[in-house]
């Protein structure tokens, strides 16, 4: 029979305000639907029963479910930015103006060119993919993945980014009930009753779940317990919020919908709570199965409890007669359903030999035919279901009769809704007696303190009349697992059983005779259940046909593993405020304005903004960089160093406790020096360097890399707190506490000589490796002098409120010097022309201080320091290592950062040797030249040898070893 | 347009010391040279002007108007002489913002790991504020929220985000 | 996310507020040691499936390394402690073996 009109019924909908039209868009088409529609209803309503092509062989597919469990219809909702994928057409609230389209469907919904795949089916069993694709290799790159590309995926991606906002939520409760239907209204008010914080979450926009459906005294029963809750001070009512998984010690995640597609309202879209339940009760309830019977994939085959959503929630009539095909008593509701709204319903076909309940006891009364032992033996139709043929249920198929129907309306039983209760290791127990797997009370996931947090209740516990207070008699279900019982292959091959992955009983009797006997192989040799289904439908008929094949009983074959979410997530609620300028913390330092209106470019250092060079006018950035190092050679420059670690160190044993962390002395170091510290781990390797200046008696202060302020501020507090905590030691971590100005070039103390102050920065007064505290140009500061740069330098920490006027004021002041501020680059070109290494240039956390000519500053006098015992092991002083020389290329090119130079002879793996690498390369301005750095075996050793870089052009470039010190090697420029 | 859930305001104007000390030996004599009683563990303790805060067990951190910073700093280091301790300024170091209005504590909830709404007055809790370090204490009206001088504008974004009006968490 | 509670400043923290630092109760090898001790030290690690010792820190919250005693495969946490202790203290031992009645602390206090 052909699908006909009218498809929204005179009256009923409890959901929908006939008042109100809504306009919407599907697929190109102008429909309309009511307020309170979903998406599916509205489709529906419009007489779109077709909604998608499933995701192997773009089978049509109308809605087989009303909720979250829905396989078929997922659509694409939305347009450019607001584009999302995937979205469930029984979950989604209509909106006015809503722009919808079908998916895996190409050219289009009604002509698609991908089912070719459906007439091929025997040839794409399970496994296939692995089977065909694999061979010849060079089809899968340019024959196969085109195609599969084209045709298949589920969904488009968006290709704009995505307009809304999204936020997060902290959430604290002593209880948290899943699930706002009678079983869990009634766990909360017991809760409440016993005391602590109960929240509430429901899925849906109103309370109940099925029983205001299913239950004539339903309603009144919800609304009496909501009152209750209403009530109390302590409970928390949260609807459109779905509890999407739990994880480890009770951290619950949950969503909930402020205005999804409705982005007008300049509020977030969703909203992603973060719960620490101390207990949760899942009250999830329960999920209809679908029967495996051939061709219940045709649209119009239909859950029982979905026909009937439709129709009593949305007064919607998916089609004017309505056979239903059940194993239990539930589905009768159905039939009784349709016929009160007036449809048509040929027959009840039950499976089970005697159905004589007090549901088919009504529907008898009512005038329905129910026909027991009987099955489906194939649906008729291909895009639209025109009929059913039936047979008898313990047979093979032979068929008795025929009805004329437009729907299906089927019922394999009810599955609790296991997922909450199994994500943190909740197990699950065979019940036979209702064939279903339910919460194991005895093993449930545990929380912090070892005991069970997670109790699930009324249909979610396996107790599938659950009505609370309600009584709801029922006649028991028969498990039906393949109708009819003893089907040929030519029937279970068209029997589908995870309608997304388009997995047919066929697919899983297969994997069986492979040899996938365990349940997670045949999951992903199948793809059974995987997606967005995890579990929710396909689960329990195809461990049930698994089993069958493996000749064992379901609970030997178990479940998969049940994971979150449970429905999915879309990624901007999980990154929720850090998008855009609040992607990261952009850490500024006190300067940082003025660098930007002084067209600073700027380089990420960790999460600091630095200026990497101040390009003026049309200059690029190479251009602007050797500007600023010959106006440093030649004049002054500053730099802005707030970014350096400053960690004070203070105590009487502060200075014990510093000649462990460096492989230098501190201890005798004295007031008023500087001197340069390198730190180790207890590896041996080389993890930070700085300037340590002795401020008092019994005060230090560390300079660190600006990458390893609080890195190295966290280590030496772990060893003062695990390892040496009777020693008398405080640091505190001042980096933010100073602006920090490096005054560099031989005009350097000129300049600073003339913002006056109470410093005398004479040779004389202030030499090398010597700090002063005073003020300067009225402001207190600190005058370090110390150089990065090989120049006459001076680094003045001032408190980071007063470090703008002091850059500024600089740069009054020094014009006719030709001031200019440098950035990062210019700083290690100029250290690189000096042969000073830089942390993570020469270092690469496998390098120590003797591979680096560094030596000198490993003290041969103390008895221990952290990584002096790992720096004797064998490999470190076999003399075998690479260590640090000057590179000077031969043909007056760069050589790039991290070349590697090559060695005699081939490794195993058919490469050729290396016996050295670049680590730090650039365009000496000062020199005119290219400069490099690098680590070579035996290298100091090895002055004016000639090493080859291969190139990835197959070119090769050379470089001759020479001293790593390119520029001033006497030092006499810095002490200038 | 709704109101935003709460202002956000930056306070300038703070000293602000950090105090490291056995409090078991010391107590008495920085409590006297602060003005403020000791906090207890995770405690803050004020006199409207004033705040001590509890940092850590040897740590405490000593919030006053800018003006009184470099006397009380000389008055706590006398406090310490012959201790082993350290005072020290960090007023610079830090970004101070104010969060008050009807729904401010749905503003710290939306960022920072901690149960906001349930935060008493007198507790001081140093977490996280989305991705970057933060201590939160209540005054009238809402809360304060210090956190690092070079994430500011990180730190007031994402209040002020956090603030949108007609975003309060309470269902609806 | 676990969630602990920092035995300094009592707050019960959650996982993206602290520092994880590995197992707890290494003992430190210096230049006395002989090349076997200093691999044992650095390298070699218990990895235990079940009762398990380990450093966090309080990062966000008041800067402490505390230590944690917690059964891998439950995520049960016996109690957390603080770090100036060189053996599990006798109260945390008393809730593993409560918990535990198969488990014998491996180290002898002297
Ligand atoms: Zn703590």
């Amino acid at each position: 029979m052909t699908h006909t009109p009218p498809f929204r019924l005179p009256s009923g909908g409890r959901r929908v305000d006939r008042a109100w039209q809504l306009p919407f868009r599907f697929d190109g088409r102008h429909l309309r639907g009511l307020t309170g529609d979903t998406l599916a209803s509205a489709l529906l309503a419009n007489g779109q029963m077709l909604m998608g092509r499933s995701f192997k062989y773009h089978r049509p597919r109308g809605p087989v479910a009303s909720g979250a469990e829905e396989p078929n219809a997922l659509l694409g909702l939305g347009q450019g930015g607001r584009f999302e994928p995937n979205q469930r057409a029984t979950t989604t609230r209509l909106v006015h103006g809503m722009v919808t389209r079908s998916q895996n469907c190409w050219p289009s919904l009604d002509a698609d060119i991908g089912a070719v795949n459906s007439f091929l089916s025997p040839f794409f069993p399970a496994g296939f993919y692995y089977k065909t694709f694999i061979h010849p290799r060079p089809f899968w790159k340019h024959v196969f993945e085109p195609i599969i590309r084209r045709s298949a995926g589920l969904g488009r991606a968006p290709t704009e980014a995505d307009p809304d906002r999204y936020e997060q939520a902290y959430g604290f409760a002593d209880t948290v009930v899943v699930g706002g239907g009678i079983a869990g209204l009634t766990a909360a008010r017991d809760a409440a009753q016993a005391g602590g914080q109960v929240l509430v979450l429901e899925q849906d926009s109103l309370w109940g779940g099925r029983t205001p459906v299913d239950h004539a005294e339903g309603q009144a029963a919800i609304d009496a317990l909501l009152d209750d809750l209403r009530a109390r001070s302590n409970v928390t009512l949260r609807r459109n919020t779905m509890a999407t998984g739990l994880y480890d010690h009770g951290y619950l995640i949950a969503r909930e919908a402020l205005a999804d597609h409705d982005p007008n309202q300049g509020i977030p879209r969703q909203r992603l709570w973060r719960i620490r339940a101390g207990h949760v009760v899942a009250a999830t309830g329960a999920l209809e199965r679908p029967l495996a019977f051939a061709c219940n994939d045709v649209p119009g085959v239909m859950l029982a409890s979905a026909v009937r959503d439709f129709i009593t929630e949305y007064g919607v009539a998916p089609g004017q007669r309505i056979v239903v095909v059940t194993n239990n008593d539930d589905a009768y509701r159905t039939a009784l359903a349709a016929r009160a709204a007036g449809l048509d319903v040929p027959a009840i076909i039950d499976a089970r030999p005697v159905a004589d309940g007090d549901l088919p006891r009504a529907a008898r009364d009512a005038g329905i035919t129910v026909l027991t032992g009987t099955g489906v033996a194939k649906v008729k139709g291909h895009r639209h279901v025109e009929g059913v043929a039936l047979c008898d249920q313990s047979g093979e198929g032979r068929v008795t009769d025929q009805i004329d129907c437009d729907v299906v309306a089927m019922s394999g039983g009810w599955s609790p809704v296991v997922h909450l209760y199994s994500h943190c290791g909740g197990k699950l127990a065979w019940d036979a007696g209702e064939a279903m797997f339910r919460p194991d009370p005895d093993r449930p996931p545990l929380g912090a303190d070892g005991k069970g947090n997670v109790t699930a209740t009324g249909a979610a516990a396996g107790d599938l009349r659950c009505a609370g207070d309600l009584e709801r008699a029922e006649g028991a279900t028969q498990p039906v697992w393949v109708m009819p019982a003893r089907a040929p292959y030519k029937l279970r091959s068209k029997m589908w059983l995870d309608y997304q992955n388009d997995v047919k009983v066929t697919d899983v009797e297969l994997a069986a005779r492979e040899g996938y006997a365990s349940v997670e192989h045949t999951k992903r040799y199948t793809t059974l259940g995987m997606a967005t289904d995890q579990g929710k439908l396909s689960n329990i008929n195809g461990l049930a046909v698994l089993s069958e094949a493996l000749n064992q009983p379901i609970p030997a074959t178990g479940t998969t593993t049940f994971r979150p979410p449970y429905t999915p997530l879309t990624l901007a609620t999980i990154a929720a405020e850090a998008k855009g300028e609040a992607f990261q913390p952009l850490r500024k330092t006190p300067m940082h304005a003025w660098h930007e209106a002084h067209g600073a470019s700027f380089e990420p250092v960790g999460q600091w903004r630095r200026p990497y060079a101040y390009p003026q006018g049309a200059e690029d950035r190479h251009a602007a960089v050797n500007r600023e190092i010959l106006a440093v050679r030649k004049g002054v420059g500053t730099l802005d160093a707030s970014t350096l670690g400053k960690i004070v160190v203070k105590g009487p044993d502060a200075g014990r406790f510093l000649d462990m962390l460096y492989t230098n002395m501190m201890s005798n170091l004295a007031v008023g020096k500087c001197r340069y510290g390198l730190m180790c781990n207890e590896n041996g390797f080389l993890m930070d360097d700085g300037v340590v200046a002795r401020l008092s008696d019994d005060t230090w202060l560390c300079h660190t890399t600006t990458g390893g302020a609080d890195r190295i501020h966290g280590h030496m507090e772990d060893w003062l707190q695990c390892e040496w905590w009777d020693w008398k030691v405080y640091t505190a971590n001042l980096t933010e506490q100073y602006a920090q100005i490096a005054v560099a070039g031989p005009q350097a103390r000129t300049l600073l000589e003339r913002l006056g102050g109470s410093i005398d920065l004479s040779q004389a007064a202030l030499p090398f490796m010597q700090w002063v505290e005073g003020d300067i140009a009225g402001i207190p500061a600190r005058v370090f002098r110390i150089s990065f740069s090989g120049e006459l330098s001076y680094e003045i920490a001032v408190p980071a409120n007063r470090g703008l006027e002091l850059w500024e004021r600089l740069h009054e002041i020094g014009q006719d010097l030709g001031i200019t501020p440098y950035g990062t680059e210019a700083m290690h070109v100029m250290r690189a022309e000096k042969g000073f290494i830089m942390i993570g240039d020469e270092t690469d956390g496998t390098v120590i201080p003797q591979d680096l000519g560094l030596g000198w500053a490993i003290s041969k006098k103390k008895a221990d320091y952290i990584g002096k015992r790992a720096q004797r092991r064998l490999h470190m002083v076999d003399g075998k290592r690479w260590r640090l020389v000057g590179l000077e290329s031969i043909d007056g090119q760069v050589l790039p950062d991290g070349a590697y130079a090559v060695a005699e002879g081939m490794n195993p793996n058919g490469q050729r040797n290396v016996q050295g690498r670049v680590t730090s390369s650039y365009h000496s301005p000062t020199l005119g030249r290219p400069i490099a750095m690098g680590l070579v075996r035996h290298g100091p050793e090895r002055m004016g040898q000639v090493l080859d870089f291969p190139m990835p052009s197959g070119q090769v470039m050379q470089a001759r070893i020479v001293d790593p010190v390119f520029y001033d090697k006497e030092g006499s420029r810095l002490n200038g | 347009m709704a109101d935003a859930l709460a202002a956000i305001a930056r306070v300038p104007g703070l000293g602000m010391i950090t105090i490291r000390a056995d409090l078991s030996r010391a107590g008495d004599a920085l409590a006297e040279a602060a003005g403020l009683a000791i906090p207890d563990v995770t405690g803050i303790t004020t006199d409207g002007s004033r705040s001590l805060g509890w940092m850590s067990p040897d740590e405490l951190l000593l919030i006053l108007p800018e003006a009184e910073r470099a006397e009380a700093q000389d008055a706590l280091t006398q406090a310490l002489m012959g201790e082993h301790g350290l005072v020290i300024d960090v007023s610079d170091a830090r970004a101070v913002f104010d969060v008050t209005g009807p729904h401010a504590a749905d503003v710290i909830a939306k960022l920072a790991p901690v149960d906001a709404h349930a935060l008493r007055q007198g507790q001081l809790r140093r977490t996280r504020v989305a991705q970057t370090a933060a201590a939160i204490w209540r005054i009238p009206g809402g809360f304060r929220v210090i956190g690092f001088r070079s994430t500011a504008d990180y730190l007031g974004l994402i209040l002020t985000n956090a603030a949108l009006p007609g975003t309060q968490v309470a269902p609806r | 996310m676990l969630i602990l509670t920092c035995p300094y400043c009592g707050v019960t923290a959650e996982e993206t507020e602290l520092q994880p630092g590995g197992e707890a109760h290494l003992k430190r090898v210096g230049p006395g040691g002989t090349d076997e001790e200093l691999e044992a030290y650095l390298f070699d690690r218990k990895n235990a499936k079940g009762v398990h010792f380990e450093r966090w820190r309080h990062a966000y919250g008041c800067g402490r390394w505390f230590l944690a005693a917690r059964c891998t495969v439950t995520l049960q946490v016996f109690g957390t402690y603080k770090a100036q202790n060189t053996h599990p203290p006798s109260d945390i031992v008393d809730s593993i073996r409560a918990a535990r009645p198969d488990w014998t602390p491996d180290w002898t206090t002297t």
